[in-house]
């Protein structure tokens, strides 16, 4: 008995223990609304239900999720531009392949240019962080500012088509092909990440950078390069999310490519059970952060809930969520039962 | 005058300059090149913009009329960032307040005045619950005040989906009650003396700024918050109730978000789910370029003004030039925001390294 109940205690004390029930409460809700939720059928070839319709649109938030944790783990802030520079990735993908018939260049460089200017907003947000010591917050504010702005002037604020079909294998799906291509990207972008992690030192890097950067400089680390990095890394996550984005609707519309996606972005991050103070972090525990936003939003959308009033809703769960996972509820607990316990002992000895 | 004297003197004037530098070198720095700056565009915009009246005085208090809400929200934003906080849910606490106010005057029929009292109640209460979280359960204030985000505009979308007009006639009248100043009038064509002025809301804009300078820098309640803000160790050890303070500057600036909620909708005189969509990053960054560190512990409500009103004319400017689209007004502002930033990084480095 005594072995069980540690087994069941070294679940529960699992990073990925609270991200998980909240997953499963979300789905089990949906399951009660719709009894055909976990139905998957075959449509016009492809697979076809919730549960795909899930993992397809949240595997945008998933990428840029996995960029968002490095950000914090490392600098302890969050990175607010992401939703601008995926608008602006967009921008320059469509500018580059332009609004005729066939394409003005060859399909790869509208996949590379919007990855370096993500690698160059990126570079900038790390500047300022790391080099300029500024909190990421205000550093990333200018480009959630701007980037929206220069993704305006880039379209010439207008919402700009592409013709060719190709163009959306990458945000629906590639010819005959069942499964959505963005779940590829996604698991593409979550695999290489993980066995970078894994299987070279950066994983302790970016941890202890995240602990204390003063005493990873002091270890021999360079700190600075660290977190310069991540920042590149995540803005580039964003860019290759907004280019799925607009695959999706083969347009951009800058003004709504990836609006208040920063805010999941960071939510999945948190719900993933990762301390935004920075340090330890969870790769996965943001993946499932990000699945559970969507599977919120999607079983929200079911229940009729307009568009406008979805963030209500959502705001509820999320703080539901945090709260209890942050330590202070935990530390309650624990003082109210030691309470109850050292008053009933001090009323055994009287 | 003998050598000790002479030394003495010497002494005196070393140390004036050095008192001198350190004002300049300080964060007072940062609030002077923020004033520095407003007085060269304004004057840049005197010359640029002769022949459209830009000297006129109804154009400056014009920055003022068209951001009063965003002034008292920025006192508010400057407080919570002065305990290094940050709260993120004011633009849609603004929205909310508007939705609030046009859906109860003209679905509730309830009169303008009880219905700015009910609002007022809502904000302080949506800021002590903010603050709770935040100060008694310890959690992120960027993540609690992002919840009250999506709260606030989803309860605005939940109101009404449909844009409200406002046709309350004791709101209008207060909306489009013009004070005139005393001074600075302009003859116009007729020959007849005009003078300008302002809509009540700019009053209590001022009023609010006025009173939360002295309430930062003459009371003990004001001088806790920098202590807060500024090391929330030392604050404790010093005696202080640091969770209390934390949640009575969230309630205040809950209450003054509300505020320049009603003060906006005075302005717009209607209300609909995508209005004020990124205020509060407009506050953040008049804030910031006012020269209040994100850090806390230092700031200065004054400074928070001219960043508004640094914003404002660079609005102008875009709109009388004309063929600007106004998204230049949104790079330029970031442009700005990056340049105070790195000098206010450069200056921390600076005095870091001097020690």
């Amino acid at each position: 008995m005594k072995k069980s109940n540690i087994k069941s205690k070294h679940i529960i004390n699992h990073p990925l223990f609270l991200p998980l029930v909240c997953l499963l409460l979300v789905l089990i809700v949906n399951l009660i609304q719709t009894p055909s939720f976990f139905k998957i059928t075959i449509q016009n070839g492809v697979l076809y239900g919730f549960i795909i319709d899930i993992i397809n649109r949240s595997s945008g938030l998933i990428i840029m999720a996995v960029g968002m944790t490095l950000v914090v783990a490392s600098s302890g802030g969050t990175d607010i531009s992401v939703g601008a520079v995926s608008a602006l990735a967009g921008a320059v993908c469509v500018a580059v392949l332009g609004t005729g018939e066939s394409y003005r260049m060859p399909y790869i460089i509208s996949l590379l240019l919007p990855l370096i200017a993500g690698m160059v907003c990126g570079a900038f947000n790390g500047f300022l962080v790391s080099y300029m010591r500024v909190q990421p917050m205000v550093a990333t504010l200018i480009l959630f500012t701007a980037g929206r702005g220069i993704a305006q002037l880039i379209t010439g604020s207008f919402i700009l088509y592409v013709k060719p079909v190709q163009f959306q294998y990458l945000g629906s799906f590639l010819p005959n092909v069942p499964i959505p291509t963005p779940c590829f990207v996604a698991t593409f972008v979550i695999l290489i990440t993980w066995l970078t992690l894994k299987y070279t030192s950066l994983n302790m890097f970016i941890q202890s950078v995240g602990i204390n950067p003063k005493a990873s400089h002091l270890v021999g680390l360079n700190s600075k390069m660290i977190t310069f990095f991540t920042y590149v890394f995540c803005s580039v996550c964003a860019a290759g999310a907004g280019l799925i984005s607009v695959s999706r609707t083969a347009s951009i519309d800058a003004n709504n490519v990836g609006l208040n996606v920063e805010l999941d972005a960071i939510l999945a991050v948190a719900i993933g059970g990762n301390s935004l103070s920075g340090g330890k972090f969870s790769l996965f525990g943001s993946v499932i952060g990000a699945i559970t936003i969507q599977a919120l939003t999607t079983t929200l959308y079911a229940m009729h809930v307009s568009a406008d009033q979805l963030p209500l809703y959502k705001a509820i769960v999320v703080i539901i969520i945090v709260a209890l996972q942050s330590p202070e509820p935990k530390r309650w607990y624990y003082m109210i039962k030691s309470g109850i316990s050292s008053g009933r002992s001090a009323r055994e000895a009287n | 005058m003998n050598d000790t004297e002479l030394r003495w003197q010497r002494f005196e004037h070393k140390k004036v300059m050095s008192l001198i530098k350190e004002k300049l070198l300080g964060h007072n720095f940062l609030l002077f090149v923020t004033v520095a700056l407003f007085v060269v565009m304004y004057i840049a915009g005197l010359f640029v913009y002769k022949d459209k009246n830009f000297g006129n005085m109804q154009v400056f208090l014009n920055l003022l009329i068209s951001n009063a809400g965003l002034i008292i929200t920025s006192v508010g934003m400057t407080m919570v960032l002065i305990i290094a906080g940050i709260d993120i849910s004011v633009g849609s606490v603004v929205a909310v307040t508007c939705m609030m106010l046009a859906s109860m005057m003209e679905k509730g029929k309830i009169d303008a005045l009880p219905a700015i009292a009910i609002v007022l109640l809502f904000g302080i209460a949506f800021g002590a619950i903010q603050g709770w979280f935040i100060a008694y359960m310890k959690l992120q204030p960027f993540i609690v005040t992002l919840a009250g985000m999506f709260f606030a505009r989803g309860l605005t979308a939940v109101i009404s989906l449909e844009m409200i007009t406002i046709t309350n006639k004791t709101f209008l009248s207060i909306a489009q009650h013009k004070m005139y100043l005393p001074f600075g009038g302009s003859l116009n064509k007729r020959g007849v003396m005009i003078y300008p002025y302002v809509y009540p809301t700019v009053a209590a804009a001022l009023i609010i700024l006025v009173l939360a300078f002295i309430m930062l820098r003459y009371t003990k309640f004001g001088r806790s918050i920098y202590a807060v803000g500024g090391s929330e160790q030392s604050a404790m050890l010093m005696g202080l109730n640091v969770k209390r303070i934390k949640f009575l500057v969230y309630i205040i600036n809950g209450f003054l978000a509300s505020l320049g909620g009603v003060a906006f909708c005075l302005n717009t005189t209607g209300a609909f789910v995508e209005l004020a969509k990124g205020f509060e990053m407009e506050a953040i960054a008049a804030t910031v370029i006012g020269g209040t560190p994100l850090t806390g512990g230092v700031g200065n409500v004054f400074g928070t003004l001219f960043g508004v009103l640094i914003k404002a004319t660079i609005e102008t400017f875009v709109s009388f030039q004309g063929t600007l689209s106004s998204w230049w007004s949104k790079i330029i502002i970031a442009a700005l925001l990056a340049f105070f930033i790195i000098l206010q990084s450069l200056l921390t480095m600076r005095k870091e390294r001097q020690r």
